[in-house]
């Protein structure tokens, strides 16, 4: 009714403006209920604690995704504009890039992870994934986040990359300053920043191409500059976002699958019934906790989004947990169902964005969830699991769990 | 409304309506076929919405990109002459009646 009213007034209809914290503690315990009410707002609300714009529902989010020329990415994809403010680190050069020059690093990282690497990586993958399941059967009762969603990337990522064995318990904190960085000048984010020298120096450090092992996808990356694809100065840099974005994303992708399947034992039987469907019970974890739950873009012009008009040199926050559970595109959001087909998920984002690490996250979380299903009847939780807050990532700190052998 | 084939690897067959412009991956998702995953949703990165085109459309197809060429090289089945992803396929009038043959395996 107040919509119409608006319409029939002439003008574009005005943009709720909303008083949410969505980088608040409060927010991050449980972001459901307002994700709610973001999205049943309208298409597109104003933020005024930020100061930016917000979509909240699917049709949009997928949208502003796939609109990267009018979205950019390289003026930052967190609330920070780095037309305006200096980056709290060099810009990556893929995700915090538009085309032309992100096609060109864009490809590189592609064929580093393509399908054809992950043939080649998938026995070793899954040789670890049993090698961990061993070791939780002779436990019995552990924390399923730091012995299971941790170790097991941690026991397989760094040396797929060619990492030295040393200092690699700075990748976990360094990757949560990233994703915290992203977030607004909070307390989550200032005291990331503030603690950051020793994880970036060591970055920086195993970055070079002499700290990386052959064969690794970090060398494969260096190999490109002999190619001429890339300058010896990019290939640093290229090889730090996968360590950003490589491994503690991986690590919430598979503390989520982990909890989803604890928590609703019907699923976990079904994929007990059919180990086959441990891909698919991955991906609706990943649609169903959206790990990475925001990313920002900034307008390059004027444009209007769902009836709404845009200024340019706006910001503008991707709810992709919101959109992930949006009823307007979900049949039953709430609902994990490992047999439910999860194409066109935005937990990965979409477009020339989306997460170019996709296929070894698939990898990982199939082949442990496949171990897992085949070798263990039960899991129960057994104490209050505790959140871990951050302004990008959602996900567990701690998950105690008792398990009973198959 | 053009309409496509797709022939699944047990033989059976199912004949899908498609919108003008969508691509044939969207429209075998859409209708719930069995056989085309799409995991990516069809941003060309994954690999997993192979199909084998039908004699005598393969030429009638637009031209393979570059990153889709790399990618059915690490396509889960057999990659052959008439691999396509089928995300890259939109559909057109033109395209009424296409057939495409899906693989036993797409991850």
């Amino acid at each position: 009714m107040s919509a119409a009213s608006f319409a029939s007034t002439g003008g574009p209809p005005a943009i709720p403006h909303l008083d949410v914290d969505p980088f608040a503690i409060g927010f991050f315990a449980d972001p459901f209920p307002t994700h709610d009410v973001l999205r049943d707002a309208g298409p597109v609300v104003y933020l005024d604690k930020w100061n930016v714009y917000g979509v909240a529902r699917y049709a949009e989010v997928h949208a502003v995704l796939n609109d990267p020329m009018t979205f950019c990415s390289s003026r930052g994809v967190g609330l920070s504009d780095f037309k305006k403010e200096k980056p709290w680190r060099p810009p990556s050069l893929i995700l915090e890039a538009d085309p032309p020059a992100h096609t060109r690093t864009r490809a590189v990282l592609s064929r580093v992870l393509s399908p054809t690497v992950m043939k080649q990586v998938r026995d070793r993958f899954a040789a670890a994934a049993e090698e961990r399941v061993d070791l939780l059967l002779e436990k019995r009762s552990f924390d399923a986040i730091a012995d299971l969603a941790e170790a097991y990337p941690l026991s397989i990522f760094p040396d797929a990359l060619g990492l030295r064995p040393e200092g690699r318990e700075h990748l976990i904190p360094y990757a949560s300053l990233v994703f915290n960085a992203f977030g607004p000048p909070n307390q989550l984010r200032q005291e990331a920043i503030e603690r950051s020298a020793p994880h970036q120096a060591y970055i920086a450090e195993q970055c070079q191409r002499e700290n990386l092992a052959p064969g690794g996808f970090g060398a494969c990356i260096h190999a490109r500059v002999d190619e001429g694809e890339i300058t010896a100065t990019e290939a640093p840099l290229l090889v730090r976002s996968l360590l950003s974005a490589g491994l503690d994303t991986t690590v919430n992708g598979i503390g989520a699958a982990v909890y989803c399947l604890a928590r609703f034992p019907d699923q976990w039987q079904r994929l007990r019934d059919d180990p086959t469907l441990a891909r698919n019970a991955f991906e609706e974890a990943v649609r169903f906790e959206s790990p990475v739950q925001t990313f920002f873009r900034t307008t390059t012009r004027e444009v209007e989004l769902g009836g709404a008009v845009i200024g340019e040199g706006e910001k503008v926050l991707m709810f992709l947990g919101a959109a992930n559970r949006d009823p307007r595109r979900w049949d039953k959001p709430d609902t994990y169902d490992i047999t439910r087909r999860t194409s066109g998920h935005v937990g990965f984002g979409s477009g020339i964005h989306m997460c170019v690490g996709q296929l070894v996250a698939r990898l990982e979380g199939e082949v442990m969830l496949s171990a897992l299903a085949r070798r263990i009847a039960k899991i129960e939780i057994t104490g209050e699991p505790k959140r871990r807050f951050n302004n990008t990532l959602r996900g567990l700190d701690s998950l105690p769990v008792t398990i009973t052998p198959a | 409304m053009p309409a496509i084939t797709f022939i699944h690897s047990g033989g059976k067959t199912d004949r899908v309506d498609v919108s003008d412009g969508e691509s044939a991956m969207h429209a075998a998702t859409r209708h719930g076929l069995d056989g085309i995953l799409a995991e990516c949703g069809g941003n060309t990165m994954c690999a997993t919405c192979h199909v084998y085109v039908d004699d005598g459309w393969l030429a009638r197809l637009p031209a393979m990109a570059d990153d889709e060429d790399a990618l059915l090289d690490g396509a889960a089945a057999e990659r052959m002459a008439n691999s396509r992803l089928s995300c890259q396929i939109r559909i057109t009038h033109e395209l009424d009646g296409l057939v495409l043959r899906l693989p036993e395996r797409q991850v």
